[in-house]
């Protein structure tokens, strides 16, 4: 099945096993999704449990937390993060801090979904690749599926956490045809060895594990036997097989399409640092989004990502 | 100016009359001695005072019942108590002691009680209103038939999540009660000079909802408004919305200087104090006298005293805890 499939389908597998679950955004219900992956819901589950909203981000988000609260488990769709800035205050102000500050009093079990990421010529506003900003608060949990396994599992096991899950859908893999299951256990905070290998650890998550894979299959073409992480999850972050892996690999590669500075692989890298240092032969190294806002035009786009070609490259003077 | 008489047998009424001046005592008693205890460094950071404003929490929260949920602002002690949670759990609270209602990881801001469905407690001006709506819709889908009473002033109707809140709740007819508490200054600024239509409640009309404007100060005209509201929520006709127009006799916080309004203004206000105003009428119809009067601020006074009993002696939460309650269970 495809990704967007799977997506769909865990949506549907959970709608059908609980009531509790709904699902709320902008044309989710009669457009059938942004991107399609809520096509057929609301002939299925009806008005009630497909509920288009208005353009109102701030307020429906809000809504989830609220309606959580209340004792449901709502699925809020914000069809790009590009918009989830308009929730902000709602996510970080209150889905992150109500446990907290309440004492322990109230749990918010709220999933909101989200499509990420660039490379579809959609220029500045429409390309972020924020999960990592998210990534940096407490309270909140922070999934990036990125194989077709992986986008059904993680969302059936963010719906049994009991805290505020972020899910970024790189909008780039909806069409991508997978396996529904591949048999890795679907605890949430368990990143996923893609490939294991000897000489590099290339790590990575969401939109660029395709391009990570391909730089793997390039390196192996020229003797160097790299393994691939798949995070899965960058809040709770799988620390433990990061270290691992760089513990007998000996040198690391972070990729991101998010940018360099501040981004993500930082937080990596600082990780290995911090528990592996003995372990390096080489500086972290990382392939992150060009510190600019994304262009339209396709060349300047496709220089601003992580492409499998710079990641080889990045590889290549770590020896 | 005349308060509307509740019809009800003399007894009731009477019991009843002194229930709400006790709850409004209660409220600016412990009000007042919060402001001692922040300036004796007791209770730190911010404190933003109820005083003036009694009427609305009392008269509101004796029509609600207890499957109700109430969400409210940063200045939110008044309504807090109303709804029941313990002066000693609000006072250990702003103590930041372990035995206060949020375990002292909130603060004075940020009051919660599961138990009684008072959800908060929020510093970000408007912040709560998106999670009233989703509160009101939980409660519809579940068809249950409570509603949410959801607290903000005057400031938050600047917010875009106003707009939007409102606009939702019309739309999707929920079971919620806005209630804006319209004092006429969001921190130092007037609401003339916020808004470009100062009748709020014609806001709400516009978003095609059941709207009106309320004297804040009468206890008994904002009880009765919250019923004839509530019974029209009840029956599943939507949202309502009360502008309650009130006023703050204190600063916006202890640390406002108050240089944006007069000495006189406040002095004109403080004529029609809600609770010197519920007294004269009590008296008027003969259900209070002096002995009666002190009798229940002895009792507010033993309340309030045992409330900073309670928090004196509540303990510290231990740092070694520091990181609990992020998550449901402890997380990387």
């Amino acid at each position: 099945m495809t990704y967007r499939e799977a997506v769909r389908d865990a949506m549907r597998e959970a709608m059908r096993a609980d009531p509790r679950v709904f699902l709320m955004g902008e044309d989710v219900g009669k457009y059938g999704g942004a991107f399609a992956v809520s096509h057929g819901l609301l002939a299925e589950f009806g008005p009630e449990r497909i509920r288009d909203t208005p353009l109102s981000e701030s307020t429906f988000v809000g809504a989830g937390i609220g309606a959580a609260l209340g004792g449901m488990r709502p699925i809020v769709e914000i069809m790009t993060v590009n918009f989830s800035l308009l929730a902000l205050d709602q996510i970080v102000n209150n889905a992150a801090t109500l446990r907290h500050m309440s004492g322990g009093q109230f749990g918010v079990p709220l999933l909101v979904r989200m499509a990420t990421g660039g490379g579809r010529q959609l220029a500045a506003q429409h390309s972020h690749s924020l999960e990592g900003w998210y990534a940096h608060i407490p309270g909140i949990k922070v999934a990036t599926p990125a194989t077709v396994a992986d986008a059904r599992g993680l969302l059936l096991a963010a719906l049994k956490e009991a805290d505020p899950v972020l899910l970024f859908e790189h909008a780039t893999l909806y069409p991508m045809e997978g396996e529904s299951e591949d048999g890795t256990p679907m605890e949430f905070g368990r990143a996923a060895l893609r490939r294991a290998g000897r000489d590099v650890s290339l790590i990575t998550y969401g939109g660029a594990l395709g391009k990570t894979e391909r730089a793997a299959a390039l390196l192996a073409e020229q003797g160097i036997d790299a393994e691939v992480i798949d995070l899965r999850s960058l809040r709770p972050l799988d620390t433990e097989m990061i270290l691992t892996s760089v513990s007998h690999t000996h040198r690391a590669v972070i990729i991101e399409e998010a940018w360099r500075s501040g981004g993500f692989a930082a937080e990596v890298s600082a990780r290995i640092m911090e528990g592996a240092f003995d372990a390096l032969d080489a500086p972290v190294a990382r392939v992150c989004g060009a510190e600019v806002p994304m262009p339209y035009a396709q060349a300047l786009e496709q220089a601003a990502l992580p492409q499998s070609e710079t990641i080889v490259k990045a590889v290549q003077e770590l020896f | 100016m005349s308060l509307h008489r509740t019809a009800a047998t003399p007894g009731m009424e009477r019991e009843h009359g002194l229930a709400l001046l006790r709850q409004m005592l209660l409220i600016r008693r412990f009000e007042e001695k919060s402001a001692e205890l922040y300036s004796a460094g007791k209770i730190r950071g911010f404190l933003h005072l109820y005083i003036g404003e009694e009427a609305i929490a009392v008269g509101v929260m004796q029509a609600l019942a207890p499957e109700d949920a109430v969400i409210a602002t940063y200045r939110e002690h008044g309504q807090a108590l109303a709804r029941g949670l313990s002066a000693g759990k609000i006072m250990a609270e702003m103590y930041g002691k372990a035995n206060g209602c949020s375990r002292g990881r909130g603060g004075s801001m940020h009051l919660f009680d599961a138990k009684l469905r008072f959800f908060g407690g929020y510093a970000i001006v408007a912040g709560g209103l998106p999670i009233a709506v989703g509160l009101a819709l939980a409660d519809k889908m579940r068809e249950r038939r409570a509603v949410t009473a959801c607290f903000f002033g005057d400031g938050a109707v600047a917010e875009g999540e106003f707009h939007e809140s409102l606009n939702l709740a019309a739309l999707w007819r929920l079971p919620l009660l806005f209630l804006c508490e319209n004092n006429l200054y969001g921190m130092g600024t007037p609401l003339a000079q916020s808004e470009s239509q100062t009748d709020i409640h014609l806001k709400a009309q516009n978003y095609n909802m059941a709207a009106e404007a309320v004297d804040g100060m009468d206890v008994l005209a904002v009880e009765a408004a919250t019923q004839r509201a509530l019974a029209q929520v009840r029956r599943g006709d939507g949202p309502y919305f009360l502008e309650l127009r009130t006023y703050r006799y204190r600063a916006h916080s202890m640390s406002d200087p108050e240089l944006y309004r007069s000495k006189e203004e406040v002095a004109e206000w403080r004529r029609r104090d809600p609770i010197a105003l519920f007294d004269a009428y009590l008296r008027k119809e003969s259900l209070l006298n002096d002995a009666e009067l002190k009798t229940l601020e002895a009792d507010v006074a033993n309340d309030v005293d045992w409330a900073v009993a309670e928090a004196e002696k509540g303990d510290w939460e231990a740092v070694a805890d520091l990181e609990r309650d992020v998550y449901a269970s402890p997380a990387a």
